[in-house]
């Protein structure tokens, strides 16, 4: 699936909760659920500090593409996470430098990707596209 | 006895919904909210009399000098500063600190000390590591025990002659501990050490008497004292700032400028160049004003009486660990819920309307102590009441259930 296709699936998925709440649950069980990263991967050259949460992101290429995995100490950063995987892992390094991370808006998580959250979301998709960029500049 | 609910219609803010919730303000460590009278004097200032002060003959320039001035005098009745060139007006206490640090290069040499301690706010460490960097001086620090209370004993055998000057918080952000800073301005005037004192998390809680403590420098933000952003004071004692060498050059700071040599104004205005933040300092006295108008004395009683309920009630949540229990503090609650991240619990509350600080609250080394990424923190203002202490609970307790 294209990354605007699975964005569209997301919004799909998020407009059948009620409130904050039950997003929030899904948010959180996702957290939960997800083994998102190979330990050998949490290394201080991989770590994005938040001020707050800290975030570990690994990219590597597979067939052209890039995979992306990541992790986090806090919960909700973590289901965010496993949301933003989903959707730009297994991509094109075009792209995903094309791509942008309006769906979040529409999926009622905006808050985590503002910059006073300080959750290191913000630097980790900035981090993904420098990963993107990287690979596309190599290929 | 405090009238809280008249108190509260003070505050237009304190009305609103967030989240859909009535807003729980409890983070004011950070910030206090603004009375409307604060709110109005900031519109009558732009309104009436914004002038440039000063230097005009004119007379707006008159009428907002006079205010800028009469607002330093009360400063100074307010502090007792013995002079009313004793207060400086500054941007905070940041500004404050960093006025003092670098102008102490004139008396700190290589193999002196600096001393801090360890439950400092970052403003209060970055820019004595600063001086060190430049002047090759040592920084010491003051260690704290388990409860978030400075060692004494400690802080007793770290102070040498070599020791140039103490900065302490008067009480820390993130604990709430309220420090012995009689003893310690006492102890370091043996060595011949100055003190200065971050008064940040003090001014907007405690009667503070600058000659009874007998500081050197005593520094606090507006903004916290239910005054204008960028607004602030650092009192010095006369001796020190005539000594201290000006930390920045402009407008305002001089008293004759050729190209071959400046000569500097005299107190105050050798350490306020530039147009100052007019308004910020008027208002700064409208706020200082409505504080004492309800009196620190029963803001310090009431808010005593916040964090003892509060205390009690937060101790039911299971797994709760307080982070900082010194005996003597101010409504500072700082606390994990079990394995949870301060970030998780930060940002449900916030669902409910509820604000709290999550985070290491600009005091990594205090964190670092506890060994935790951060806490969530609760902290108390005269305006704030038990019901909301309740809400707070019961969104703590949901955050808990969501996320266990």
């Amino acid at each position: 699936m294209s990354i605007k296709e699975i964005q569209d699936e997301i919004i799909d998925e998020f407009s059948m909760f009620e409130d904050w709440e039950e997003r929030y649950q899904y948010v959180i069980d996702l957290g939960n659920s997800l083994p998102l990263v190979d330990d050998q991967y949490k290394t201080e050259d991989n770590i994005i500090k938040g001020c707050q949460s800290k975030v570990w992101l690994h990219g590597e290429q597979q067939d052209g593409n890039i995979v992306f995995t990541a992790d986090s100490d806090a919960i909700l950063t973590k289901g965010i996470i496993a949301i933003l995987i989903r959707v730009f892992s297994n991509q094109k390094p075009t792209d995903i430098l094309e791509a942008d991370t309006k769906f979040i808006d529409e999926i009622g998580l905006k808050e985590h990707l503002s910059p006073t959250r300080a959750n290191g979301l913000v630097s980790m998709i900035k981090q993904i596209k420098m990963y993107a960029l990287a690979f596309s500049a190599k290929s | 006895m405090l009238d809280i609910q008249a108190i509260r219609n003070d505050f237009p803010i304190l009305t609103q919904t967030v989240n859909g919730k009535p807003l729980v303000y409890f983070d004011n460590a950070a910030t206090s909210q603004k009375p409307q009278v604060v709110i109005d004097a900031i519109s009558n200032y732009y309104g009436t009399i914004n002038a440039n002060i000063h230097r005009g003959v004119h007379t707006l320039s008159q009428l907002a000098t006079d205010a800028y001035e009469q607002s330093r005098q009360k400063i100074q009745t307010h502090l007792n500063a013995k002079h009313n060139y004793e207060v400086l007006f500054t941007a905070g206490t940041t500004h404050g600190i960093n006025l003092v640090a670098h102008g102490f290069a004139a008396f700190v040499k290589a193999g002196d000390e600096v001393m801090v301690s360890a439950m400092e706010h970052h403003s209060n460490i970055v820019p004595w590591q600063m001086l060190c960097e430049r002047t090759g001086a040592k920084l010491t620090v003051i260690p704290m025990n388990e409860k978030g209370e400075l060692i004494i004993e400690e802080f007793e055998k770290l102070l040498t002659e070599k020791t140039k000057i103490v900065a302490v918080n008067h009480i820390s952000n993130s604990l709430g501990t309220i420090n012995p800073i009689e003893h310690i301005i006492k102890k370091a005037h043996e060595v011949g050490a100055a003190v200065l004192i971050d008064g940040a998390q003090a001014a907007p809680h405690l009667k503070i008497d600058v000659q009874a403590l007998d500081c050197d420098f005593y520094t606090f933000s507006g903004h916290k004292t239910c005054g204008p952003t960028g607004s602030g004071v650092l009192y010095g004692k006369e001796e020190w700032l005539e000594k201290l060498p000006p930390y920045q050059g402009g407008g305002e700071m001089i008293k004759e400028v050729t190209f071959e040599k400046t000569t500097y104004a005299g107190l105050p205005h050798k350490f306020e160049a530039g147009t100052p933040h007019i308004e910020g300092g008027i208002v700064l006295g409208t706020a200082i004003d409505y504080l004492n108008s309800i009196g620190l004395d029963n803001i310090m009683a009431y808010e005593n009486e916040l964090l003892r309920y509060g205390n009690e009630k937060l101790q039911e949540i299971e797994g709760i660990r307080f982070i900082g229990t010194a005996t003597k503090k101010t409504s500072v609650i700082s606390f994990n819920v079990g394995e949870i991240h301060p970030y998780d619990i930060g940002a449900i509350v916030d669902k409910m309307g509820i604000a709290v600080r999550t985070g290491h609250h600009c005091t990594q080394p205090v964190m670092n102590f506890f060994n935790v990424p951060g806490t969530v923190r609760a902290s108390f203002a005269f305006y704030n009441t038990k019901e909301e202490i309740d809400a707070l609970v019961l969104a703590v307790l949901k955050a808990q259930r969501m996320l266990g």
